[in-house]
């Protein structure tokens, strides 16, 4: 009784997440709201590469997992501390207000 | 149960709980409480990894995100003072278009992956390729150079993080 779980479910599942993510990279002014979506993408495609690793009974889904793990930390990492710099240049994390680059 | 097994319980109240979090993350106001439903949401992704048999993965997702990344955050937020609700909003009207940009993409890939061929999964719970004594051996025996790689990508990431995050000296 323990077959009762389709790949399909966790597609969809999958999807849903990368989508909240989609929406709140969109949706909102706050940069560090904005990394959040992000990892919340990264972490719907960690799910779905489980899973297809468990259809498969394949490890090698799983240790890609690892390197998503390991980029996404050293992409935290750095983006943190860009945004702390420009936090103390203009003393805010708008994403509307780092216009700099358009003039 | 009403014809469930407990593991399809199990997956249901795991993904309603994912995804009610994940949208926390996205709309509530306050930073520091997106970075908690973040966390929670984070634990029922370990939770689904748990059910899926990969539990070196469940537990190394734990410590890694929920432990690092988001203590992480949470300093960021700290040292900004940002624990307020009075962020700056966008306008409605790119609000909708985000709203409807996301709408469309979930019904494009919904209506794609819907008629795929409904596939069980029949390793499930009873497959040791999520241990880690088998994670390790392929770690180390296929994959041994990008393991090596990124080993040089946090040390790159790190030295980077110093010199960007550093007060610059006149």
């Amino acid at each position: 009784m323990i077959n009762g779980i389709s790949i399909n479910m966790y597609l969809m599942l999958s999807t849903i997440l990368f989508i909240i993510g989609a929406i709140g990279v969109m949706a909102r002014r706050n940069t560090i709201i904005l990394f959040m979506s992000i990892e919340l993408m990264l972490n719907a495609v960690n799910l779905l590469l489980v899973s297809f690793s468990v259809l498969h009974n394949d490890s090698s889904a799983q240790v890609f997992v690892f390197f998503i793990m390991a980029v996404a930390a050293a992409e935290v990492a750095v983006g943190l501390a860009i945004l702390s710099m420009i936090y103390r240049n203009v003393k805010s994390i708008d994403t509307d207000l780092l216009s700099n680059l358009k003039n | 149960m009403l014809g469930y097994t407990i593991t399809q319980w199990t997956f249901g109240i795991l993904s309603f709980l994912a995804i009610m979090f994940a949208l926390m993350v996205v709309f509530s106001r306050n930073p520091i409480n997106s970075v908690l439903y973040l966390v929670l949401t984070f634990f029922c992704i370990a939770g689904h990894y748990l059910l899926l048999n990969a539990q070196f993965l469940a537990v190394v997702h734990i410590a890694v995100y929920a432990g690092a990344i988001m203590v992480l955050f949470l300093f960021v937020i700290m040292l900004m003072n940002l624990n307020q609700d009075s962020e700056p909003q966008k306008t409605a009207i790119s609000k909708v278009i985000a709203g409807v940009i996301g709408g469309l993409l979930l019904v494009v890939l919904v209506g794609a992956l819907r008629g795929t061929e409904q596939i069980n999964l029949t390793q499930y719970g009873h497959s040791d390729i999520g241990l880690v004594k088998n994670l390790g051996r392929v770690l180390f025996h296929e994959y041994l150079f990008p393991f090596e790689i990124v080993s040089i990508l946090l040390l790159s990431a790190l030295v980077g993080a110093i010199m960007i995050g550093k007060k610059e000296i006149k």
